[in-house]
């Protein structure tokens, strides 16, 4: 279990990091979510005791990364893929680091035959793809068979078959009973790895809770209906929901009563409709509504 | 025992410290080679034959032992090490030792690669080691290497740049402790005191050469083997400032 307390990460004025209070929960892979420069990965810097906070506190299974006696037996972490050598080989790579935490060195060929690296051992990182990179990281972070894990922004940059690859493999070392912890920037790529989420803006926190609640609470279901006599519908419709206009399409946004009431209520007044769809919301839509306050940075 | 280990693994699976150790070793002895080759055969001394390692190849040892740092925070291979192992004072620490030792025998075979070298060259020569000065003046660069190697990593832990670590050490070393020498009066008196003088200083063999060689014409207030110390000195409290920041910074 991985806990923070008021977390604070300051540098000069700007406040990375800002009176953030989580719980990562053991058998469940718990999302990260954030805007780029929300804090994310600052924050996962301080769990591993590579950054100091400024304020607050944060430990796994209550104690601080630094006091752990071999940390990678119980934390794994990618935090980043290219934080390798280039022209150190993986399984050198991986050598030093089953060295350094008393694992035994057989222990290496077993995590690069778990991400299917065998083959490349001896090459140099400096050499490998993106997605390569990130199974040696991957290979690192299971070194130790550790509890708990971190990931930040494990799927970036990699290809569909890739994202699948980590999904289901996040998915099984959660269900081996281990607190797997998954940084993104993107909600439809949580939606689909993580059970719980953490969701923040700005370094605070904005909403932890499951990832289902989450998309229930953020996304607003409604209605396209698109008509000939579009004012008198309209009317009729403002009477029970809201109602909105789409210039774009000439059609009408409903929300608040479902498709079959529209329906129902177009048949009683003798309207014509030439449309009537259920829109889901999008869940990107709904994610920049309520990260919108907090993103750093805007394009204009 | 396990980071020293550790900081081995790490250092020879990669290719630098290959490279800046056959270059040391090309420069130091090959420097003995074209003063052998260009004195008359017969007139080569013990004094002559360490031109090369204590001072062209010295600088590389130099290079390489920054390297053995700056490299990592290159690669950000220094944050993968402070996850491996939180306590960061005996990561560095190890990997310390670990190129200090590694430079010290470096330069125990450039030293009497050289005298070898000297003598295949110069068969007729007198090139025995007998006194303890000579003893002193051969085997002592392996001394020197191991703690200029501190200093430079001391120096990449500090600056964390190739280029700046780099720059930073050969300047100091081959040029701003010279140069001060500029200054009338005070210079001298102000070089009796700095490290790598002091190294120069503890390696001199005194005798006929001492005029040519590194250091000379400046008034040490210690011993050779004080001097050695006192560049120790200076080294190890270098260490120390690097630990302390690279405890606090933020990795």
């Amino acid at each position: 279990m991985i806990e923070a307390v008021r977390l604070q990460k300051h540098y000069g004025k700007t406040k990375a990091v800002d009176d953030l209070s989580f719980t990562v929960r053991p058998g469940r892979v718990t999302g990260f979510l954030g805007p780029n420069g929300a804090g994310k990965s600052t924050t996962m810097r301080m769990i591993l005791g590579l950054d100091t906070p400024t304020g607050g506190d944060v430990t796994i299974d209550g104690k601080h990364y630094a006091q752990l006696k071999q940390p990678l037996r119980k934390v794994g972490a990618l935090l980043d893929a290219k934080w390798v050598h280039p022209n150190r080989s993986a399984r050198a790579h991986l050598k030093w680091l089953a060295v350094s935490n008393k694992i035994p060195v057989s222990r290496v060929r077993e995590v690069l035959e778990i991400v299917g690296l065998t083959e490349v051992a001896h090459k140099n990182a400096g050499g490998f793809s993106l997605g390569m990179s990130q199974r040696l990281g991957i290979a690192g972070a299971l070194l130790g068979d550790p509890e708990v894990l971190l990931f930040d922004e494990p799927v970036n940059g990699l290809d569909p078959e890739g994202i699948l690859w980590i999904r289901q493999f996040m998915h099984r070392l959660a269900n081996e009973g281990r607190t797997v912890f998954v940084s993104s920037h993107l909600l439809s790529e949580m939606a689909q790895t993580a059970q719980d989420l953490i969701v923040i803006g700005k370094g605070q926190l904005i909403a932890q809770t499951s990832t289902e609640q989450f998309i229930a609470d953020a996304t607003q279901d409604t209605v396209r209906v698109r008509s000939p006599h579009a004012a008198k519908l309209r009317e009729i419709l403002a009477a029970h929901a809201t109602v909105t206009d789409d210039s774009a399409s000439g059609s009408l946004v409903v929300h608040g009563i479902a498709a079959q009431q529209i329906g129902e209520l177009a048949a009683e007044n003798q309207i014509v409709l030439h449309e009537l769809s259920p829109q889901r919301g999008s869940l990107e839509e709904a994610f920049m509504q309520l990260t919108k306050e907090s993103v750093e940075y805007h394009a204009h | 025992m396990t980071l020293l280990a550790v900081e081995r693994i790490k250092l020879f699976s990669t290719r630098s410290p290959y490279w800046c150790s056959a270059l040391a070793l090309v420069l130091g002895v090959g420097l003995t080679a074209i003063i052998a080759a260009s004195t008359d055969n017969g007139q080569l001394s013990i004094g002559v034959t360490q031109f090369g390692s204590s001072q062209l190849a010295l600088s590389v040892v130099l290079v390489m032992a920054a390297l053995a740092v700056t490299t990592e925070y290159r690669f950000s291979t220094i944050r993968a090490t402070f996850l491996a192992v939180p306590n960061r004072t005996s990561a560095l620490v190890a990997k310390t030792v670990v190129v200090a030792f590694i430079a010290a025998v470096l330069g125990e075979i450039i030293a009497f690669g050289s005298v070898g070298m000297a003598k295949l060259l110069s068969p007729a020569s007198d090139l025995a080691i007998n006194t303890s000065g000579e003893w002193r003046h051969v085997a002592g660069v392996g001394l020197l290497y191991g703690i200029g190697a501190i200093i430079a990593i001391a120096v990449g832990i500090l600056v964390r740049q190739t280029a700046g670590a780099v720059a930073i050490l050969l300047v100091w070393n081959m040029l701003l402790e010279q140069l001060i020498g500029i200054i009338p009066k005070a210079g001298v008196k102000i070089q009796a005191w700095l490290p790598f003088m002091n190294a120069n200083h503890f390696l001199q063999l005194g005798g006929d050469n001492t005029a040519e060689q590194a250091g000379a014409g400046i008034d040490f207030k210690l011993s050779q083997w004080g001097s050695l110390g006192y560049f120790a000195g200076v080294a190890i409290a270098l260490l120390v400032v690097a630990l302390i920041v690279a405890k606090r910074r933020d990795a």
